[in-house]
């Protein structure tokens, strides 16, 4: 009859007025994120890098600044390079992840949060003074290791250089 | 010293008790006050009061609508000013008045800046013969019903100024749509009240509220729901909401406007719905009347139930596209508007004084009609509104626990 | 005296609430009557063809992503397969499960954004899309799971797929099986039997069969003429000669088939990534592929069945790593083909709603 199939479509709204609503209030509330979440500040351990900049070889924009001069010392390889500039310009970063992949020692980490707005352009740059400083909550993402320890960035602790090794 | 405006002032104790406070008021002696003024004055404050209720109402009403719309998509709803987001459309108004005001060039000015005025002119108009209960109105006009619609055909003027003036062609799109679709449904409206008029025997809505001896939606099934599509579409609410079709034509007649100027229109807009709401509970739910509560509670009560029910429709309906919505006016609710006058006149002709055995007579009659004619409908475009089988069934397996999978 | 009367020309886009992107269409009226449309591209224009040829191909990989924001992971398919055939590579079993079963779910997520956008186009004030981007969310967050992004996902390899399952994922992808019919059926009820739906999309922007073969349209616009066309079943890639399902097929091609077709393919998504579920085995989830890969020197086209059509890669490689010339076949640009046809003759409203109805994506149209 006509008028049926409006009266059903009308009953399914006043149900769903009626449910949860799907949404959540974020500030005050955020879902539940993946360990696996590609986040924006990125986690890097002057310790484990030796400044072989495969990171910036393989990031398809080109956005890691990095620059070294010869006479360092890695904890893992002994003698590498020491890091003078090692800056992510987020500004630019779509997040593949293709560096952390690249990354033949472990010492870059894609990071877990999505916070980091800033009101200018220059501000998007993580400079390596932050990267240093930074609480370490490096997300599982192509990381293996951190997910078989269960590791989660959004609930566990900052992780030490030694913790996330292979 | 007998006043010239005596329909006005035998009408309403509210509003003689304000005039003669004025009028009596003495200061040594003399009466400061001049009969004509103290009139105005006492008109001037009612009519204030109760156009600042239905703005402020009208406020509140777009935050729950915009809630209740949330809710309704599964989602919150704003929420961020003030408590449960209260103050929400204080910021909205805010917002729109420190906006700057764009006007393109090449426009007709003077019409682009009245448009939104006259628009906003005719929903608050409605308000001037609603009994809002128990001898409470601004004016008992004997011609009430006629009133109303010819208050509401003035958008009609207003939103082709606004389409004609702005020189945008959506605007224009916008405005023909509107002028057609006001004007043709119009008449299936008019005929829908015509049924009520019968059996009330008066065009004065004070009168219309006390001859419901049963609420006329019993009475008029048939009118009640022309009337219903037709005040939707009166005021441009979804389904039928083509003249400013957002997915179309950007905004439509309103398409160039900004700032408060747009806000106007959208007041105006918001207003109408409590406007309809209003009309349709004095003419089919009894008006202000009804037990225990008071009768300006019982009022408010059944004006927010249909702008629900009309906020419910725009939440879940899609839009029909201009033809059908023309189509529908004078081929589906012309006829039966006839239909149903015709039927309604002669129930009144043989029941002159129906008794109340005779009324719910008149009840089972008028809503077989209703329903036979709502079945003959859907039949004769059957082939036009059936559904199509589902391309491809899904058939439903038995899973492996996933649980196991690793 | 007769009234003197000219047609209307409006620009339609490229800022217009329902052009899906920035699309603009050069459109003549007779009133509300159309009377001829000219299609304007190129304002999402990016280069990703030029930009391919000197990215390594696994950082091409991130560019596919952008082209239909809505169906990434398709997109990922369809040039991993290409690469793997042009070098040799044979991924194992679990990575083809796995691929098959994000790309079902991406046709979800897409045919979801589809007909909620669709359904917006008919004026339902955004409720249907709403419901529509709930269970969308629910996908996302899978998606989330296994590649720690939504929407730019990234998630294939040549070779395979970058990262093996989180365990959590599971659980997860079983209660969606459970619950997905029902919001399906959900939908159904909303707004397919409405009236209104009715009597907007049935018999409006028909397309035939003949035009549409014509015009090479592929997918859903093309299967609601009528037309048994799907490259799951024409050629099938991955596992998908392995899976049973049914290619629903319309009759009429008019609006309400496009839309009744989404609503079929969905489901039959359902049923094959719940056979994927059950198929699937522990294994490697890639091939060993160096990290820059060197192609042969040669030349191959990958295709798969995307949510929108056929989208295929085409690809030279002249045996270094990047390849030498990269050319898309993208379903959105060829679907756009046969507008004027089905548009010249019917009303504003119908046209906004045949333009949604084929559902384009202006990231793939323009690439």
């Amino acid at each position: 009859m006509y008028g049926l199939g409006i009266a059903k479509g009308l009953t399914v709204t006043l149900v769903n007025l009626f449910r949860k609503p799907a949404t959540v209030q974020y500030p005050e509330e955020a879902l539940p994120q993946s360990p696996r979440f590609r986040g924006e500040e990125f986690v890097w351990y002057e310790q484990r890098c030796t400044g072989c900049a495969s990171c910036a070889k393989f990031c398809p924009l080109g956005i890691i600044k990095i620059e070294t001069h010869p006479g360092g010392t890695n904890v893992q390889e002994g003698q590498s390079f020491a890091i003078d500039v090692f800056d992510i310009d987020i500004g630019r970063c779509m997040f593949c992840g293709l560096c952390v992949e690249a990354c033949p020692y472990d010492a870059l980490f894609m990071g877990s949060g999505f916070e980091r707005g800033t009101y200018r352009r220059e501000d998007l740059v993580i400079p390596v003074e932050e990267l240093r400083q930074a609480e370490k909550r490096p997300s599982t993402w192509f990381r293996p290791q951190l997910e078989a320890k269960k590791y989660s960035p959004q609930t566990g602790q900052p992780l030490s250089w030694e913790e996330v090794g292979r | 010293m007998e006043p010239i405006y005596v329909p006005f002032r035998e009408a309403n104790s509210f509003y003689r008790n304000l005039y003669d406070l004025f009028a009596e008021w003495s200061f040594w002696g003399v009466s400061p006050i001049p009969d004509w003024l103290a009139y105005f004055l006492a008109g001037f404050l009612i009519v204030f009061a109760v156009v600042n209720t239905v703005v402020i109402v009208t406020t509140i009403g777009t935050w729950v609508e915009r809630r209740l719309i949330g809710r309704f998509q599964s989602r919150l709803g704003p929420n961020r000013w003030g408590p449960w987001g209260l103050l929400t459309p204080v910021a909205d108004a805010v917002k729109l008045l420190s906006k700057e005001d764009t006007r393109p060039e090449g426009v007709d000015r003077w019409v682009f800046n009245l448009a939104p005025l006259v628009f906003i002119v005719s929903p608050l108009l409605v308000f001037a013969v609603i009994p809002f209960g128990k001898n409470t109105y601004i004016a008992n006009l004997n011609i009430g019903i006629l009133f109303i619609i010819a208050v509401t055909t003035v958008p009609t003027i207003a939103m082709f100024m606004a389409g004609w003036a702005s020189g945008n062609r959506y605007s224009l799109f916008g405005a023909m749509r509107g002028v057609a679709q006001l004007v043709s449904y119009e008449v299936p409206m008019v005929l829908s009240i015509v049924g009520v008029l019968l059996l009330a025997g008066s065009l004065s809505l004070v009168d219309i509220v006390e001859a419901q001896r049963i609420p006329f939606i019993l009475l008029q099934p048939l009118g009640f729901f022309i009337f219903l599509l037709a005040i939707s579409a009166e005021m441009n609410r979804s389904p039928f909401d083509i003249v400013e079709a957002d997915s179309e034509l950007v905004a439509g007649f309103h398409t160039e406007y900004s700032g408060m100027k747009w806000g106007t229109f959208q007041l105006a807009e918001f207003i109408a719905p409590f406007g309809a709401a209003s009309i349709i509970t004095t003419l089919f739910l009894k008006g202000w009347d009804g037990p225990l509560l008071p009768s300006h509670l019982w009022f408010f009560l059944k004006v927010c139930f249909v702008w629900f029910v009309l906020l419910w429709i725009r939440a879940t309906l899609p839009r029909l596209r201009v033809d059908q919505i023309m189509g529908l006016a004078w081929k589906f609710l012309f006829p039966l508007g006839i239909l149903n006058l015709f039927i309604t006149a002669a129930e009144v002709l043989v029941w002159e004084t129906p008794t109340t055995v005779q009324l719910w007579a008149m009840v089972g009659i008028n809503w077989v009609i209703a329903i036979v004619c709502l079945v003959a409908v859907s039949h004769l475009m059957s082939d036009k509104l059936s559904t199509r089988a589902p391309l491809a069934p899904f058939p439903v397996r038995v899973r492996r626990d996933l649980r196991e999978v690793r | 005296m007769p009234i003197r009367t000219e047609p209307v020309t409006i620009n339609l886009g490229p800022q217009h609430p329902s052009t899906h992107g920035v699309f603009r269409m050069r459109i003549t009226f007779d009133g509300e009557i159309i009377l001829d449309v000219e299609p304007i591209f190129g304002y999402l224009h990016r280069g990703s063809e030029k930009l391919a040829e000197e990215r390594t191909y696994t950082q091409v990989i991130t560019l596919t992503d952008r082209l239909d924001y809505v169906s990434s992971m398709s997109n990922n398919l369809a040039y991993v397969l290409a690469v793997e055939k042009l070098a040799g590579i044979n991924p194992p079993e679990r990575a083809m499960y796995m691929r098959v079963m994000v790309a079902e779910l991406q046709r979800i997520v897409s045919h979801l954004v589809a007909t909620g956008f669709f359904l917006n186009d008919l004026g339902a004030l955004a409720t249907p899309l709403m419901y529509c981007f709930r269970e969308r969310e629910k996908i996302l967050e899978m998606f989330e799971m296994l590649c720690g992004a939504r929407i730019t996902l990234s998630y294939m390899r040549v070779g395979g797929i970058f990262q093996d399952t989180p365990p959590e994922f599971w659980p997860v992808l079983s209660d969606f099986l459970d619950y997905m019919p029902g919001y399906i059926d959900e939908y159904e009820r909303l707004i397919t039997g409405n009236e209104i739906l009715l009597s907007r999309t049935k018999g409006t922007g028909i397309l035939s069969a003949e035009t549409a073969i014509n015009s090479s349209i592929s997918g859903p616009v093309l299967r609601a003429s009528g037309v048994n066309w799907d490259l799951r079943k024409a050629d099938p890639y991955d596992v998908y000669d392995r899976m049973e399902f049914d290619v629903p097929l319309g009759t009429v091609g008019d609006n309400y088939d496009r839309y009744l077709m989404r609503i079929a393919e969905m489901r039959q998504s359902l049923r094959i990534i719940e056979q994927c579920a059950d198929q699937i085995e522990d294994g490697p989830i890639k091939a060993n592929v160096p990290a820059l890969v060197r192609p042969p020197i040669g030349d191959a086209y990958g295709h798969v069945e995307a949510p929108k059509g056929e989208l295929g890669f085409y690809m030279v490689s002249d045996g270094s790593i990047a390849p030498y010339r990269f050319k898309i076949r993208s379903p959105s640009l060829l679907n756009l083909s046969a507008l004027r046809d089905m548009l010249v003759g019917c009303k504003l409203a119908d046209m906004i709603v045949t333009f949604g109805s084929i559902d384009i994506n202006m990231g793939e149209v323009d690439r």
